[in-house]
């Protein structure tokens, strides 16, 4: 086996070798680059960053920027750091990923397992959400929410995402259950389940690796959106990203570009975990169905 | 009334009807399969008598109960499917479990009747795996297990040895047997496969084109079939059918048929009344086991007729050995004893053992009832 592998390999000249090696180094550099600076200026204080030398390592090192970035940073009018709107993003995308996915698991289980008459039109038109921008909707959105009385809060947001968000968990699950044997289904229903306990005992148990890709998809696009939640959120309701946005752009005062550096990571660091987490069933969610087995 | 009537069903896709007038009656105990190329519609069939796919009209009862529209869990049947359809996240107790639990019925039942069935069934040991850990035959078991501890009023199988390799499906297929002899339990069973269909079956229903060509039992099927479909669709190799006419030698039918050189050969007929298609063609079956050599024709018959012909090609396959030849036209095929002292080229004296022989209408391709 190991000799075989050895004579398929492609075989290039230590030189060449040596040569992508180094270029993949670089752009693995190049990449990490914006990471460095922000990790690296988030704790300095900040004399050392407007003094020049934003690439040099911290000669004072102080965890000061990351404590007032998350607890008593400037924030629109109120000295509150980032900590709220953290706990507003977390209310809005944990129930928001949840709905969507569950949604998205009994669209899927209904389109493949229970066919009715124009179900692929259906889909078809479920599948626009998809590819409908989101500035088209603002306004309906809008309104619709005030009528449902939702507008300004934490809820109506997570309502805007599921409702944006059920056309992509929708396509992932059909597509995943569209494979599934249809032959369980009928076992199932010879044994005496009914459609929702074949759904909760035989099909959601099966469906791990979509349902992963479903929760990172959702998860990484509902907490980084930053115009649902400029548009429909009152000061009480901001999520993270416009939180952030808050504290960047202010225009009084010092810019505290350390304080600034911490508050984008923390930003970014909840999709970054859920990544880090279960990054390596993304890969194989995506790819199940593709191959028989 | 049967215990399990199949009334006139007919299913249509939107216009185009894939069941025409399906009429079987199913006696309790009995073991009943669907046999038929794919497309035949018994696949169909048998997702209707399972509540599976609607009927479109006509009526299905069990034990007098009309089951048109009735959820298939409470028709009090049980279906063993072509995969298996083993709940992959289950355990094989679990699995065979399910149905109990759906049903409402308590746990300590439920285990008894578990344990009992995986006696039974000799998985004993299995109980705690899951379905991917088992190989094809225990799968299979499994699901039979599944299928049984509901203790249904009728057993649905749905080509369940298709899947196995052939060594395991003669096992399997052993093993299915003993168990309805075992239980007496009513089992409708489905498969494209003829000689499971004579194996396994009390009653055959040879199905093609979405019509029920012959409802009899294996014998009847095998040696009076109803039409060419059936003639050739059981028993392997398939019957011989070649072109023939009738003529009529001291007041007897014979069967005209030409041999290699094109001169005819006289195979008198069993069949008396034959002798009113004087002068007509006809098709003439003939299986490939009743052309045999002096030794080897079958001492019972009455009616043996000797034939000279050439051999064109022997092919030996251990137990027997298969001679072809060219009759009426066509290439025909001869079952031969092992030891046979044949050889390509050779013109053979053949004994053909008319009393098996049919004739065939070649207008409606029905067979010439007595």
């Amino acid at each position: 086996m190991s000799q075989a592998t050895q004579d398929t390999a492609i075989r290039t000249g230590r030189v060449t070798r040596t040569l992508i090696y180094l270029v993949l180094l670089l752009f693995g550099l190049f990449y990490l680059l914006p990471l460095y600076v922000m990790l690296v200026n988030s704790v300095k204080p900040l004399e050392e960053i407007t003094g020049g030398g934003m690439m040099n390592l911290p000669q004072v090192f102080t965890l000061e920027p990351w404590f007032k970035a998350w607890s008593s940073a400037q924030i629109g009018v109120d000295p509150t750091g980032l900590k709220p709107y953290f706990w507003n993003s977390i209310k809005m995308v944990v129930p928001a990923v949840i709905v969507s996915t569950i949604l998205g698991a009994l669209n899927g289980y209904v389109l493949t397992k229970w066919r009715f008459k124009y179900d692929t039109i259906l889909f078809g038109l479920m599948l626009f959400a998809c590819f409908i921008p989101f500035q088209i909707v603002l306004i309906p959105m809008a309104r619709m929410l005030g009528i449902i009385g939702l507008a300004g809060t934490t809820w109506g947001l997570a309502l805007v995402h599921v409702v944006y968000g059920i056309g992509f968990t929708t396509l992932y699950f059909r597509n995943y259950y569209a494979v599934f044997p249809t032959e369980l289904i009928r076992a199932a229903q010879i044994d005496g389940a009914g459609f929702f306990q074949i759904f909760w005992r035989i099909l959601l148990p099966s469906s791990g690796p979509i349902a992963v890709v479903s929760i990172i998809w959702q998860f990484t696009n509902i907490w980084n959106d930053f115009l649902f939640g400029a548009s429909f959120a009152d000061a009480n309701s901001q999520p993270m990203t416009v939180a952030l946005n808050n504290l960047v752009q202010s225009s009084t005062g010092v810019k505290e570009y350390n304080v600034h550096f911490a508050g984008a990571i923390l930003a970014a660091m909840p999709t970054l975990l859920v990544y880090i987490v279960a990054g390596r069933y993304f890969v194989r969610g995506l790819m199940a169905g593709s191959v028989k087995g | 009334m049967g215990f399990l009537d199949i009334d006139n069903a007919t299913k249509s896709y939107g216009a185009v009807e894939v069941l025409h007038k399906v009429d079987i009656s199913v006696q309790e105990g009995e073991f009943l399969v669907l046999v038929g190329p794919s497309g035949c519609g018994k696949s169909t069939l048998l997702n209707m008598i399972a509540g599976l796919e609607e009927i479109t009209s006509g009526e299905i009862r069990i034990k007098d109960q009309v089951m048109n529209g009735v959820h298939p869990s409470n028709r009090n049947i049980a279906m063993v499917f072509q995969s298996y359809a083993l709940y992959p996240n289950m355990t094989v107790g679990q699995n065979i479990t399910f149905g109990l639990e759906m049903h409402g019925v308590p746990k300590p039942k439920r285990e008894k009747a578990m344990q009992e069935v995986a006696k039974l069934l000799q998985i004993e040991q299995l109980l705690d795996r899951k379905p991917g850990q088992l190989s094809g035959g225990q799968r299979q078991r499994v699901a039979m297990g599944r299928a049984l501890v509901r203790n249904p009023d009728v057993f649905l199988f749905d080509e369940p040895l298709s899947n196995l390799d052939a060594k395991l499906r003669v096992d399997m297929r052993t093993e299915i047997k003993k168990l309805h002899q075992n239980l007496g339990t009513t089992i409708v069973y489905v498969t494209h496969d003829q000689i499971e269909a004579m194996t396994l079956s009390s009653r055959i229903a040879v199905m093609n084109g979405g019509y029920v060509q012959q409802l009899g039992t294996p014998q009847e099927i095998y040696d009076t079939p109803a039409n060419i479909f059936v003639a050739t669709f059981m028993g392997s190799p398939a019957m011989n059918v070649m072109p023939a006419k009738v003529s009529v030698l001291n007041g007897r039918p014979h069967a005209e048929v030409a041999v290699h050189d094109g001169s005819m050969a006289q195979l008198p007929f069993s069949q008396d009344n034959l002798a009113a298609w004087d002068g007509r063609d006809i098709l003439l079956g003939i299986r490939p086991e009743t052309i045999t050599d002096m030794d080897g024709a079958d001492r019972k018959s009455s009616n043996i007729a000797q034939m000279t012909n050439r051999i064109v090609v022997t092919e030996p396959a251990g137990s027997d050995t298969f001679v072809s030849m060219q009759l009426g036209g066509r290439d025909v095929i001869a079952r031969m004893r092992s030891d046979a002292e044949v050889a390509p080229g050779q013109d053979f004296n053949f004994a053909v053992n008319m009393e098996k022989a049919v004739a065939f209408d070649p207008e409606s391709e029905m067979r010439i009832l007595p």
